[in-house]
């Protein structure tokens, strides 16, 4: 039997992000606006064999939990991830992302002449056309978004 | 069975919210309205149309602002931002949560895509979309449709080519969606930096045949309807690029004498070059024929909405 050695070790209170899509890691620490100068630990695992995924990649942020807002904002580029809550080395809750059918207020339309991004009291929707790879429509001009287009904007 | 007041109260944004069931019944109700023109009628009196146009335009104001009177109704608004509150900055939603105390029914043409679906949104009166940024146009879809049945009789079974500015002409858009209704083979004919938005591609492609191309010389033969358009400058966000694709086609007499003779040519106007005037004197020319059908478009779709029709 092989020993297995853990790649990034526990920790003792925090969020653990597990199962995000293959090569994402990086972008989900952007788009909850983790830049890596607020002074929590952060382990990060890329491209590590999964077998639900294939390969995945895991984020470990300590200090840190994840509030529900922010949780939904990872189902936008890692729809299939998990979320781990950590507190005292253990599981004190566990979270699924959830991709609601509309993404209200996360996320600006592209379309820079959309009448969502002028000075109207109205706050940008954007329709869910396909979860994976992700698609957006706008409510208003009905331009379409990829996941591209949405990291562009954290 | 769709009745007359199933359209009573709604608002006309987009061309795909309607469904074909609908769109014929526009269509049909279109066709009622055109003696009407001449006789005049008192369906709408004592009714009034806002039209609040942010961006320029003669005939489709015009156009609704005849259907109105036609139908013995009247009509205010503006057709200048630049001498309105809007100058001084007020927003959309507050400009129709004002005018919707004045009028019936509001149509609103604006410069940026997704204003009218914001309009309807604020407004508790209905509103007619008149052309949002290059978004969409419908009635201007509604009103091809009727021209084509008026010229052919049918619109499915038909070769339909869109040709010239098919990313940001709004016309094309509408027309697009409205086609994608009937069983029609659809020819997108433009340069390759003005092709179809992605968007109406997503939604057409899997309802009917369409094709991409940049030359419309092998399909001229057997072609049904050729709608030209004009290249949208003002919506090129970098001049040069315009300057590469203006005066990309230019349909002439001596062009059309390889199409068939019962191809009509369609334009949605203003034109600039892009059909030479030696076109209009040949039977082909349908471009000014289109106006008329905007009325009796315009008034049949006022007179639903407005619930004149019972």
């Amino acid at each position: 039997m092989t020993e297995r050695t853990l790649l990034i070790r526990k920790i003792e209170n925090g969020t653990v992000i597990d199962h995000i899509t293959a090569g994402y890691a990086l972008d989900v620490l952007r788009i909850l606006g983790i830049r890596g100068r607020e002074g929590n630990v952060i382990s990060i695992a890329m491209n590590v064999p999964s077998r639900k995924l294939g390969r995945k990649d895991i984020v470990k942020i300590e200090d840190r939990e994840l509030r529900p807002e922010e949780v939904d904002r990872i189902a936008l580029i890692a729809p299939q991830a998990t979320i781990n809550i950590i507190r005292d080395f253990a599981v004190a809750e566990k979270k699924r992302v959830t991709l609601p059918e509309v993404i209200v207020g996360i996320v600006k339309c592209a379309n820079p002449t959309c009448i969502s991004n002028s000075n109207e009291p109205v706050t940008p929707q954007l329709n869910v056309v396909q979860r994976s790879p992700l698609l957006l429509r706008c409510h208003y001009c009905g331009t379409i978004m990829e996941k591209e287009d949405v990291l562009k904007q954290f | 069975m769709l009745k007359a007041n199933d359209f009573e109260g709604r608002d006309v944004i987009s061309i795909k919210d309607f469904t074909r069931e609908e769109i014929d019944f526009i269509l049909k109700t279109a066709s009622r309205m055109a003696p009407l023109v001449e006789k005049g009628s008192d369906l709408l009196r004592g009714k009034i149309l806002a039209t609040l146009f942010f961006e320029p335009s003669t005939r489709t104001r015009l156009s609704f602002e005849a259907s109105m009177h036609r139908l013995g109704g009247s009509v205010i608004g503006f057709s200048q931002p630049g001498v309105s509150s809007v100058a001084k900055g007020e927003s959309l939603a507050d400009t129709v949560r004002v005018v919707e105390n004045y009028a019936d029914v509001i149509v609103i043409r604006h410069p940026l895509e997704g204003a009218a679906r914001l309009a309807a949104e604020f407004a508790q009166v209905p509103v007619i979309n008149a052309g949002s940024g290059s978004e969409e146009h419908p009635t201007q879809a509604l009103l091809d449709l009727h021209t084509i049945l008026e010229a052919k009789g049918r619109i499915d079974g038909l070769k339909i080519a869109l040709l010239g500015d098919l990313r940001y002409g709004r016309t094309v858009h509408s027309l697009a969606y409205a086609l994608s209704n009937y069983d029609v083979e659809l020819f997108l004919v433009s340069p390759p930096q003005l092709r179809m938005k992605r968007e109406v591609l997503k939604d057409i492609k899997g309802k009917i045949q369409v094709v991409e191309m940049d030359d419309l010389t092998p399909l001229l033969q057997d072609l049904d309807v050729l709608y030209v358009t004009r290249i949208q400058k003002e919506r090129f966000p970098d001049p040069l690029e315009y300057e590469k694709v203006k005066g990309s086609y230019r349909i002439d007499k001596k062009l059309l004498e390889s199409g068939r003779e019962d191809l009509i040519v369609m334009h949605p106007l203003p034109r600039i070059t892009e059909i030479a005037p030696d076109v209009d004197e040949t039977p082909q020319a349908w471009y000014f024929k289109e106006v008329r059908h905007g009325l009796y478009v315009r008034m049949a779709l006022l007179a639903l909405i407005l619930g004149a029709i019972k």
